[in-house]
């Protein structure tokens, strides 16, 4: 008797952290359903069948970005390692503190005057860390695949800002944060890189780069911070 | 809450940082040559004034990078942040 086993690969195996959760996240980022039984009042109201629209543009929207591909990389910047890096990625290392260069699919972020986390997507790991070790040369410096640290969420719309003001204490007004710009902190006293890749009229989009194993609780949080966004605003 | 400027980041608020404790300690440049009450001396006791301190503290939760903080004991007032590895700046009571 010959038993038919699931053929088990890398990819069968591999689990995001909050893979389980794509659906809960892609409920709570659309508007709540107007309750139909428990308030007839207000369901009748001719204003209601305008409101959809409305409601989805104040609903903030949330998933994960699983498997992004990172490398953390530390040398000593404005050396020959790392022109020879800037060559390679097309862009040079960015210096200015919590600055992003973009290089092509690669995001650069700087972590420390002398380390960068270099973001790319999934499956890009080997080939980016080749390229980056190459470039090093044996100088003194390192490339060290961190894809499994983290995981990604990723917030947008309009009220997204609203929803990281209520854990976080960085003044993300448009002003003091924009596209371009990163940030390592506290959210909800979680530790998050924080990544704004665009900003359009729909809103702002950040990335949190947030540890597999504080990526429950992010979410669970992220999800209670959000709720109010799904309903009508509440009129005196 | 304590706002302290990072060297590198900027301001930030103070849960995003470690304590490290008083500056400019150095170690002994001949530790066989100390009995124990001056080790003891070294990695135990420090200063405790009332009034500007100089400490260390970590961004832990951003750069990680370590530097100096002269603060003012009583007040918390920051008087001073700068790199690690350079010497104290004069401050004036």
């Amino acid at each position: 008797m010959t038993r038919r086993e699931p053929a088990v690969t890398a990819d069968t195996l591999r689990r995001s952290p909050l893979g389980h959760l794509a659906a809960v996240f892609a409920e709570h980022s659309t508007p709540a359903e107007p309750s139909p039984a428990g308030e007839p009042s207000r369901a009748a109201e001719p204003s209601r069948a305008a409101e959809p629209s409305i409601a989805a543009e104040r609903c903030a929207r949330l998933r994960e970005v699983p498997f992004l591909a990172q490398l953390d990389l530390q040398l000593e910047p404005g050396g020959p390692a790392a022109q020879r890096i800037a060559a390679a990625l097309g862009t040079p290392l960015p210096t200015a503190p919590n600055s992003v260069a973009e290089a092509g699919e690669l995001r650069v972020l700087w972590l420390g005057p002398q380390e960068w986390l270099v973001i790319g997507p999934d499956g890009s790991a080997p080939a980016t860390a080749a390229l980056l070790s190459a470039a090093l040369r044996g100088e003194p410096g390192s490339v060290v695949d961190v894809s499994a640290n983290r995981t990604t969420l990723e917030l947008s719309g309009r009220t997204a800002r609203e929803v990281l003001a209520k854990g976080c204490a960085l003044d993300l007004h448009p002003r003091a944060f924009g596209p371009g710009d990163c940030a390592q902190t506290l959210l909800s006293t979680v530790h998050v890189i924080l990544d704004q890749i665009d900003r359009t009229d729909a809103g702002p989009t950040y990335r949190l780069l947030v540890r597999g194993s504080f990526a429950q609780y992010l979410s669970d949080w992220l999800l209670d911070a959000m709720e109010e966004y799904r309903h009508p605003p509440l009129t005196p | 809450m304590l706002l302290i400027a990072c060297p590198w980041c900027g301001e930030r608020e103070e849960l995003e940082f470690h304590y490290g404790g008083q500056a400019h300690v150095a170690h002994p440049a001949e530790p066989e040559g100390l009995s124990d009450s001056q080790w003891g001396e070294y990695l135990f006791v420090r200063d405790n004034p009332k009034g500007p301190f100089a400490e260390r503290w970590s961004h832990s939760a951003g750069c990680r990078r370590w530097f100096n903080v002269v603060r003012h004991t009583v007040t918390h007032e920051i008087l001073a942040v700068y790199p690690a590895g350079q010497p104290k700046p004069v401050i004036l009571p």
